[in-house]
């Protein structure tokens, strides 16, 4: 009862911190923790174990969008579900669409599978493209120059700082990226199986290719008639392994790397889906020594 | 010796050259690329400036053991056709048009209109809500769902059964659903605090359409909601209900009611998934605990008397996905007659109204939903709000949602 009423008292905003940011993904709150260090106070929706399509608007999500002076989302409708609902819900004019408290990364982006036609015949298909950008480095580059310049305008007082911790964070950035294409190299050309359509930016950004989906269509679940075709698939073409995000379910992944005997890699797909994967630069590191693993 | 060595230096500049040429159409493909692809993402979407539309069919395959023409829930009105059971046979339900947008910075709104089986047109709601307020405010004005209780401002389509409960058809006729102003605030915390009024036309039960200046109805809620770690989330809140009808109608022998109704709400639902990824399994609980005073007048034919009641009801519901796409679920509800009194009738008066009796009804479903925009759902039940009598149900509904993404309220 006591930390119900101190919860209850307590007022969002601690007073050291000049900006109270929402996310929806963990990868936003990482790059937001970059650039706002602690002069921002940032929480996110989800996490690396919850399906981003899949969430829904729950008391504590309406809570904490009240209160936020930005909200950093993926938008390209990965949140199409719930986050509407958190700002009409929120009572708080800065985070609607259209304001400078709403900021979508898919904006700054070039989106890749754009579909030509959409028809939800398609299965879950995002008219916008492929919303999972942010495995791709390239991409975070681009959505961090954006976020610190949205940063710097809703938060003039940080700005000087948001803008130094930002380049600091770019350089290190690069320097990182150019380690990881390197040390990437042998995984040019593997081909892998994936769950969803989610590792499609990393495998373009590494060269790899994938060989088939465990979903018959994008955001259905995987189906034996299904799983059996794919695995006919890999007689012919075969694949190095299988792969999956940390918040896919295990079962087909497993089914199908049995009977095609390769391996299953678990990826954290974002900040904290691993152990391993703490920040934005652990997240890719990790990832990359689990695909690299194939390689030996 | 001499010309093999000229020859392969020319052959190795000319191929240098060469490959300086491809190395420069790369260079300009890609600058082309790169050009078409900001183009591309410069591009607006064909319907931007479009409101979202998505449109529900429903229908319905029942049958039961006695007529849903004579349905009546012993004890409590309204009675007929709006709480009545599914139809027998092979109906089509509610076919639900949603038009929903931002109207500017400052606005947005919907409309829901459904067509219903019997040809007719009916707005359930028509409302602007207010976007630019700030500091936790909202007003909303229109025709709406009202905030009260739980289940209240989920459309049908989102129930887990295909009825309402037992409460809400006994205290609500369905649901309350009015021409009125809402004012809702929410608190800066960590915890979810709503509150919230509405202040109605009162156009339907319980109040009654009085052609009046003036309110209705009133509702005051409030609203508390959290997490439990990662995986469970909760909501509870506390509503109620002021009416003032005059010469409502009961639906039983043609008696009608004028005084004063009071209703109060408690409600409490908590849903769970493991990890908070309700993908492959996940758990929903819900239930409503309804208290009902009414006092004044009621008047048959040329008769007069004094009527008060107290009323109570409530309902208990879980709904567990056991794997993907296929849930279960199962209902427990039940009302209490308590006291009522009606100076002047007697229960041969007024069989309905008088009766007392405390029906229950048990409920269980199962449903397969292959993507979020299909369902299919059985659902049997054993009902007995009618006095001495256990009515079986059995019915078959399909819900199909075309268009535009939803997006459900928790």
């Amino acid at each position: 009862m006591r930390t119900l009423l101190a919860s209850l008292c307590l007022v969002a905003l601690p007073a050291h911190a000049s900006l109270n940011v929402l996310t929806c993904e963990p990868e936003w709150e990482a790059l937001v923790k970059e650039i706002g260090g602690d002069k921002v106070r940032v929480t996110s929706a989800t996490t690396a174990l919850q399906d981003p399509h899949r969430i829904e608007a729950r008391p504590s999500l309406i809570a904490r969008a009240r209160s936020a002076d930005l909200m950093v989302c993926t938008g390209a409708q990965l949140e199409i579900g719930w986050a509407p609902l958190l700002q009409s819900q929120s009572g708080n004019a800065k985070i609607q669409p259209g304001q400078a408290g709403y900021f979508e990364a898919a904006s700054v982006v070039s989106l890749l599978e754009r579909p030509t036609s959409v028809d939800r015949a398609q299965g879950d298909v995002h008219p916008a493209g492929n919303p999972h950008l942010h495995l791709d480095p390239r991409n975070i580059e681009r959505v961090a120059a954006a976020l610190i310049e949205r940063m710097g305008s809703l938060d003039a007082r940080e700005r000087p700082n948001y803008e130094a911790r930002g380049k600091a964070f770019l350089g290190r950035w690069q320097e990182a990226r150019a380690r990881w294409e390197k040390a990437a190299a042998p995984l040019k050309g593997m081909g892998v199986v994936v769950y969803h359509k989610n590792l499609t930016y990393l495998f373009s950004w590494l060269g790899m290719r994938e060989v088939g989906t465990l979903e018959p269509k994008p955001g259905l679940p995987p189906s034996t008639a299904h799983l059996t075709g794919l695995l006919d698939q890999l007689k012919r073409e075969p694949a190095k392994a299988v792969v999956r995000a940390a918040y896919n379910e295990p079962r087909a992944a497993e089914w199908l790397a049995e009977r095609a005997q390769i391996p299953v890699v678990v990826l954290a797909f974002t900040v904290g889906g691993t152990d391993q994967a703490k920040d934005l630069f652990t997240l890719y590191d990790d990832s990359l020594a689990r695909l690299l693993a194939l390689t030996k | 010796m001499y010309r093999i060595l000229l020859c392969a230096m020319a052959l190795s500049m000319a191929s240098a050259a060469k490959a300086q040429d491809t190395r420069g159409e790369l260079e300009q493909l890609r600058q082309r690329v790169d050009e078409l692809e900001k183009r591309a993402a410069a591009k607006p979407a064909t319907n931007a400036f479009n409101p979202d539309i998505s449109l529900i069919l429903q229908g319905t395959a029942a049958r039961s053991s006695h007529n849903p023409d004579d349905y009546q829930i012993t004890g409590f009105a309204p009675a007929g056709a709006e709480i009545a059971p599914a139809r027998r046979g092979f109906s089509l339900g509610e076919s639900e048009l949603f038009v929903t947008s931002n109207i500017d910075p400052y606005f947005r709104g919907q409309l829901v209109a459904s067509f219903t089986p019997e040809d007719t047109l009916e707005v359930e709601e028509a409302f602007f809500q207010t976007l630019a307020l700030g500091r936790g405010f909202t007003v909303k004005g229109g025709r709406f769902l009202s905030s009260i209780g739980y289940q209240n401002q989920i459309h049908q389509h989102a129930w887990d059964f295909q009825d309402a409960p037992l409460a809400y058809k006994a205290f609500l006729g369905g649901r309350l659903d009015d021409d009125a102003v809402q004012a809702k605030w929410l608190a800066p915390t960590e915890l979810l605090l709503e509150l919230g009024a509405e202040v109605g036309r009162g156009r339907a039960f319980p109040a009654s359409d009085a052609n009046r200046n003036g309110a209705g109805l009133w509702t005051l809620f409030g609203h508390v909601g959290g997490d439990v770690r990662d995986s469970g989330a909760w909501r509870a809140g506390a509503s109620y209900v002021r009416a003032s009808p005059r010469e409502r109608g009961l639906g039983d022998v043609g008696e009608t009611f004028s005084g004063r109704s009071a209703l109060w709400i408690l409600d409490a639902v908590y849903k769970w998934a493991p990890a908070g990824n309700a993908s492959v399994t996940n758990l929903k609980l819900q239930a409503e605990y309804f208290r009902r005073t009414e006092s004044g007048e009621l008047a048959l034919d040329t008769r007069r008397g004094d009527y008060s009641s107290r009323q109570s009801g409530w309902y208990g519901q879980a709904v567990y996905q056991f794997m993907p796409a296929w849930r279960v679920g199962y209902r427990y509800d039940r009302l209490g007659y308590g006291t009522a009194s009606a100076a002047g009738f007697t229960q041969a008066d007024l069989p309905v109204l008088l009766g007392a009796h405390n029906p229950t009804r048990n409920t269980v479903m199962l449903d397969w939903s292959p993507t979020e925009f299909s369902r299919i759902r059985l659902q049997l039940a054993r009902d007995n709000s009618r006095a001495g009598v256990a009515d079986n149900q059995m019915l078959v509904q399909y819900i199909f949602s075309l268009g535009a993404h939803g997006a459900h309220t928790f």
